[in-house]
């Protein structure tokens, strides 16, 4: 029809008689959202891709090496998905940005593939009309064609290809089916070079549809809309024929249950309480063997140097500080297989759908329930869970707030605690109190988090919220390679960015509780000694007057200032300056003896029930993970919100704390 | 009528949006265009979002934006 269909040669593919120029081709994936895009573009690049950010914003940027022929290597970006060129987040401004050639750091690609799902023609090729207008060169992948055929639709690839003037290719991305076709496709298009404007029409006045609707008066651009919707209708109805009658739809059958009134949530319980569980036990058993792999590689290291500066670095700084970042690696590769495993089947949209009006009440999008709740594990893959909230505001509340969910580290702590002073007490007479004051320090996380969400969404994260507008994606079941993909992705993420500040941090804190050393004729001899002569031990004394209205002495200072690494050191510091060896766990009676009989100057106990609240409140309140702050470095891609949320979380810990200490002394506890 | 009010289960077809302008492009953009037919097919447990067929898919969202969207019965 146009003249668009002069420089493609159909759905037949003829064999490329390109040169060599194709070495530096490059070609975008752009595409809807949940419309195989990031499945194809794993298909074409295999394990040949990286992950990175856009320059500037958090938005992910994937590209890869395509194969294309034998000779002929491509190099393929996956574009974030998009509904429309009149972009509504950073998402699908960068998308557009990147096709339209308006961003300086990414060159324009020579090629572009639009992905549209073959079982929603009409609203996916809105996009595909929009970027077609563009005169890019484009090949069109028609992606769950499988899907369509089973659903007996029949689409007349040859004649929707004529209609739209560029050639599409139907692929099957799991089975690499019409891989072949796509790639001679593209260096056709990219050969043929830019199109002419295709034969449609969608003009008011003058004015043409390409350009942007802030030109135009809502009246025209609501004409233009309907009118492309009409022509895309009319093209759809002519290339293709339902066999039979439609189907009542698998998805909708199993919606019935999955977000039924009463089952929904039962069903949605019952999905987090299965990962909870996963998380909590089943990982325990890995992080236990790399923990021991760890330890036995530091005492391996101990034994065969010579003692020293440089043993003791090596053991307490890198080592100690390298095991502490992969212990979290099996938590996050499970909570990343299942967060994979519940966006690739479709259910978490409907978790989303589901939260939506209780997150609302707290000023957060329904897609904030996941990452939140995982972070009851652990917080730092729940931050990494947030990447599903499109709108950035909201995306940094929840992960504000997420370090207040209490995570797997404070266990240990509030066990401690309460096997010291809380243990074979009951709470009307049958209720463990120990198991009522864990309850409330979970309670207390939740509370403090919907507060400071609510507050920072009506201060420093205020902006008018963006409609919630999410699509239902049709449930699908999740691909092995691309969930491994993601897998990979998210734990190389982990590695290379965390691991990097966990390492510095971790050989800081090994300086700070190692130098001074203690004087030459004991150096060595007396662990407790050096730790109470190092930095943080002199800081431990330092900021005894600030922690004493907390209820705190100065030893407790020492583990607070070294739990700012990792909260679990609490323990492990505790050991060591009240000399109980530094190997004892959260269950050793040893410690609990200690600290029940450790006295101040004067005589008096320094621990009493108070004091081991008003503890157990400092560690649910305060950010002691620098995995954590490393983390939201990277998520936020600035210093400025890790820096934040380190202060106003000490601030808002020294105050629940105080107020813990000081109220239960006015009531006449402790 | 407004897709909101619209009783569960009942079929419609677009007349008109008239929320501001980012939300009407969106919606329009998203397949609510004048004549469009869909579906409401359900609305969550506490009551919002509600789901709504679109032509091939289903769209979740809130009371509030539904609220300016203008249908009338398919009969």
């Amino acid at each position: 029809m146009s003249a668009a269909t002069k420089t493609f040669p159909g759905s037949k593919v003829r064999p490329s008689r390109l040169p060599d120029l194709h070495q530096t081709l490059t070609v975008a994936v752009a595409g809807n959202p949940n419309t195989g895009k990031t499945s194809l573009f794993n298909t074409l690049t295999g394990l040949r891709q990286k992950v990175a950010n856009y320059p500037g914003v958090t938005v992910e940027s994937k590209q890869g090496q395509w194969s294309v022929a034998t000779d002929c290597l491509v190099r393929l970006i996956d574009l974030p998905g998009l509904y429309s060129l009149e972009a509504t987040s950073i998402d699908e401004q960068i998308a557009r940005d990147v096709l339209l050639g308006r961003t300086s750091k990414i060159a324009q690609p020579d090629v572009v593939i639009v992905t549209v799902d073959a079982t929603n023609l009409i609203r996916n090729l809105y996009l595909a009309t929009q970027l077609i207008e563009t005169g890019l060169p484009m090949v069109v992948a028609l992606t769950m064609f499988d899907l369509a055929e089973r659903s007996k639709l029949h689409i007349d690839v040859q004649k929707l290809s004529e209609a739209l003037g560029v050639q599409i290719v139907p692929v099957v991305a799991k089975r690499r089916g019409g891989i072949d076709e796509l790639g001679q496709a593209v260096l056709t298009a990219a050969a043929a070079g830019s199109r002419q404007k295709p034969g449609w029409q969608f003009s008011i006045s003058g004015q043409n549809q390409t350009s942007s609707v802030s030109n135009l008066s809502r009246e025209s651009w609501q004409e233009l809309l309907t009118a492309r919707y009409r022509w895309i209708e009319r093209v759809v109805s002519e290339t293709t024929h339902n066999d039979e009658a439609k189907q009542p739809n698998i998805s909708e059958r199993i919606d019935a249950f999955v977000t039924h009134k009463f089952l929904g949530p039962l069903i949605l319980v019952l999905v987090m309480l299965f990962i909870f569980q996963t998380i909590f036990s089943w990982a325990n058993l890995p992080m236990n063997l790399i923990d021991h792999v760890f330890s036995a590689l530091g005492a391996g290291l101990r034994a065969h140097f010579p003692p020293g500066i440089l043993t003791d670095l090596l053991v307490d700084g890198v080592i100690a500080g390298v095991g502490g970042v992969l212990v979290f690696l099996p938590q996050i590769l499970l909570l990343f297989l299942f967060i994979t495993l519940l966006e690739d089947s479709g259910y978490m949209a409907r978790a989303a759908f589901l939260m939506d009006r209780l997150m609302r009440a707290f000023g957060l999008h329904g897609k904030a329930f996941v990452p939140l709740l995982s972070s009851f594990a652990c917080a730092v893959p729940g931050i990494m869970a947030t990447r599903t909230i499109e709108n950035p505001k909201d995306r940094v509340a929840t992960i504000m707030i997420a370090p207040f969910m209490s995570c797997s580290a404070r266990l240990p702590v509030y066990t401690l605690m309460i096997a010291a002073f809380f243990s074979g007490q009951k709470v009307l007479g049958f209720i463990s109190l120990g198991a009522v004051m864990i309850l409330g320090m979970y309670l207390l996380g939740i509370g403090v988090a919907i507060i400071v969400a609510w507050i920072l969404k009506h201060t420093l994260l205020n902006a008018p919220s963006p409609p919630f507008m999410m699509e239902l994606p049709p449930y699908r079941l999740p691909n092995f390679a691309n969930v491994a993909h993601t897998l990979l992705a998210r734990v190389g993420v982990f590695l290379k960015q965390a691991g990097t500040v966990i390492m510095a941090i971790s050989i800081l804190m090994w300086v700070l509780v190692t130098f001074p050393r203690a004087s030459a004729t004991n150096a060595g001899s007396d662990h407790a000694t050096q730790v109470e002569n190092s930095y943080a031990g002199q800081g431990g004394r330092m900021i005894e007057p600030l922690i004493t209205p907390l209820g705190f002495d100065w030893k407790i200072g020492i583990a607070l200032i070294s739990s700012f690494a990792a909260r679990e050191t609490v323990i492990s510091t505790l050991s060591i300056v009240y000399k109980v060896g530094d190997d004892s766990g959260a269950d050793s009676t040893s410690l609990v003896a200690a600290m029940r009989n450790a006295k101040r100057a004067d005589g008096s106990r320094v621990w009493n029930p108070l004091v081991a609240v008003s503890l157990m409140v400092f560690f649910v309140l305060a950010c002691q993970c620098m995995s954590t702050v490393a983390i939201v470095r990277r998520e936020t891609n600035s210093w400025r919100w890790p820096l934040f949320m380190i202060s106003y979380m000490l601030v808002l810990a020294y105050v629940g704390s105080f107020v813990a200490y000081q109220g239960g002394r006015l009531i006449g506890l402790g | 009528m407004t897709l909101d009010k619209t009783p569960i289960g009942s079929s419609v077809r677009i007349v008109s949006i008239e929320g501001p302008d980012f939300l009407t492009l969106r919606l329009m953009e998203m397949g609510m265009v004048p004549g469009a037919p869909a579906r409401v097919i359900k609305s969550a447990p506490l009551g919002d979002p509600i789901q709504v067929c679109l032509g091939d898919y289903h769209l979740a969202l809130r009371r509030n934006e539904a609220r300016t969207i203008t249908v009338a019965m398919d009969d």
